[in-house]
């Protein structure tokens, strides 16, 4: 949103696409730390970003669509999306964030919304009174198991790791405390199943152990969304895309920022000033092409 | 038009929508499925599925905060 503002107010014509605005900023629970503002929820601020992008009539807003492929054609790009549209510009600036990284075992796309869940600060109060797992080894799945203490009736803690060494060890501490808390270690989650929506959860360390439980939280972090970009231009090992200090990823005219990128630290300020930038930098480029 | 939003009260996406009919001065009723248990019954058996929100329009049924497909069934 950040990098549409300064395009518009550069006279480019812009045109977003997303599929959700506001992206992972708007999932985060409290912000504390975005300039001039103490304390604001990231679902707020995304939506005062949204009424101040809101006020330059000329962007052009394409949204609940979803980007499928980005191809060059002689000097313009195409941006092609899920519903079957297709976009021309002469410079794209992708800046689609990270997804819930999944876990990839059978069930768990099947009961996606039936049970399973990637975000708990949405759903973990539907789970009042019942038997859920939480999987991840890290802050967030520590997050979603202190939540659901004060909601389920018990909660399976699965984590392929150790005893959460990296994670806030306060936290810890509390939801060890936690009568309602069982934590496995060094386990993997194997399969999810259930008739129309999820009743158990299988385990596997030395041995198999199933569980029954009517939700599963998948809390193992995310990862850059570039799946859709299928070779058309340069990741790195984390998939992220591959930018220099202008921006500029492996495709001339293709320009990249935020959490989908390689710049290091992952922060909503972080992301708003590299979008500010890539506008900028585009903007030159166009520049420099016109004369 | 009949708006029912099924939320919670921490769901970041349903602030959005709830924001979103707020800006757009349009009325609706909001259920916070995190306490009424019939409710969230009522709402998994219209959406089948346990994500919130859920959106009813004159029932029609939005799963997610899907600004695009509101704004097309409030211009019918």
């Amino acid at each position: 949103m950040s990098a549409a503002i300064y395009s518009t107010r550069k006279k480019i014509k812009t045109l977003i696409i997303s599929k959700d605005m506001g992206g992972q900023a708007a999932l985060s629970s409290d912000v504390e730390n975005y300039l001039g503002f103490h304390m604001i929820t990231g679902a707020e601020l995304a939506q005062k970003f949204e009424t101040h992008l809101r006020d330059f009539e000329d962007i052009e807003l394409v949204r609940g669509e979803e980007v499928s492929a980005i191809k060059k054609k002689s000097k313009k790009f195409i941006v092609q999306t899920l519903g079957g549209k297709a976009y021309e510009g002469k410079t794209v600036l992708i800046t689609s964030g990270k997804v819930p990284r999944k876990l990839g075992i059978p069930g768990e796309e099947k009961y996606r919304g039936r049970g399973v869940t990637y975000c708990a600060t949405c759903d973990a109060p539907l789970f009042s009174g019942k038997d859920v797992a939480v999987i991840g080894g890290g802050n967030a799945a520590l997050d979603a198991a202190w939540q659901l203490t004060k909601i389920a009736k018990s909660i399976q803690l699965v984590t392929n790791g150790e005893h959460f060494k990296k994670a806030d060890q306060v936290l810890f501490g509390k939801i060890r405390e936690s009568k309602k808390v069982t934590i496995y270690y060094h386990v993997t989650t194997s399969r999810i199943d259930g008739d129309a929506f999820v009743q158990s959860m299988e385990i596997k360390n030395a041995k198999t152990e199933k569980f029954h439980v009517q939700g599963v939280f998948i809390e193992i972090g995310s990862i850059p969304a570039t799946q859709y970009l299928n070779n058309f231009i340069k990741l790195n090992q984390w998939q992220e895309i591959v930018i220099n200090e202008r921006n500029e990823t492996s495709v001339k005219g293709v320009y990249a920022a935020g959490d989908v990128t390689s710049v290091p630290e992952k922060q909503v300020i972080v992301a708003a000033g590299e979008g500010a930038k890539a506008a900028l930098m585009e903007f030159d480029y166009l520049a420099k092409r016109k004369a | 038009m009949q708006i029912t939003i099924y939320s919670t009260p921490t769901c970041p996406y349903c602030k959005m929508a709830k924001a979103f009919f707020d800006e757009q001065k349009i009325a609706y009723e909001n259920i916070d499925v995190s306490v009424d248990h019939p409710k969230t019954e009522e709402m998994i058996q219209k959406s089948g599925q346990m994500g919130v929100p859920v959106i009813d329009m004159d029932g029609e049924i939005i799963i997610g905060f899907d600004r695009a497909k509101i704004e097309a069934i409030l211009k019918k």
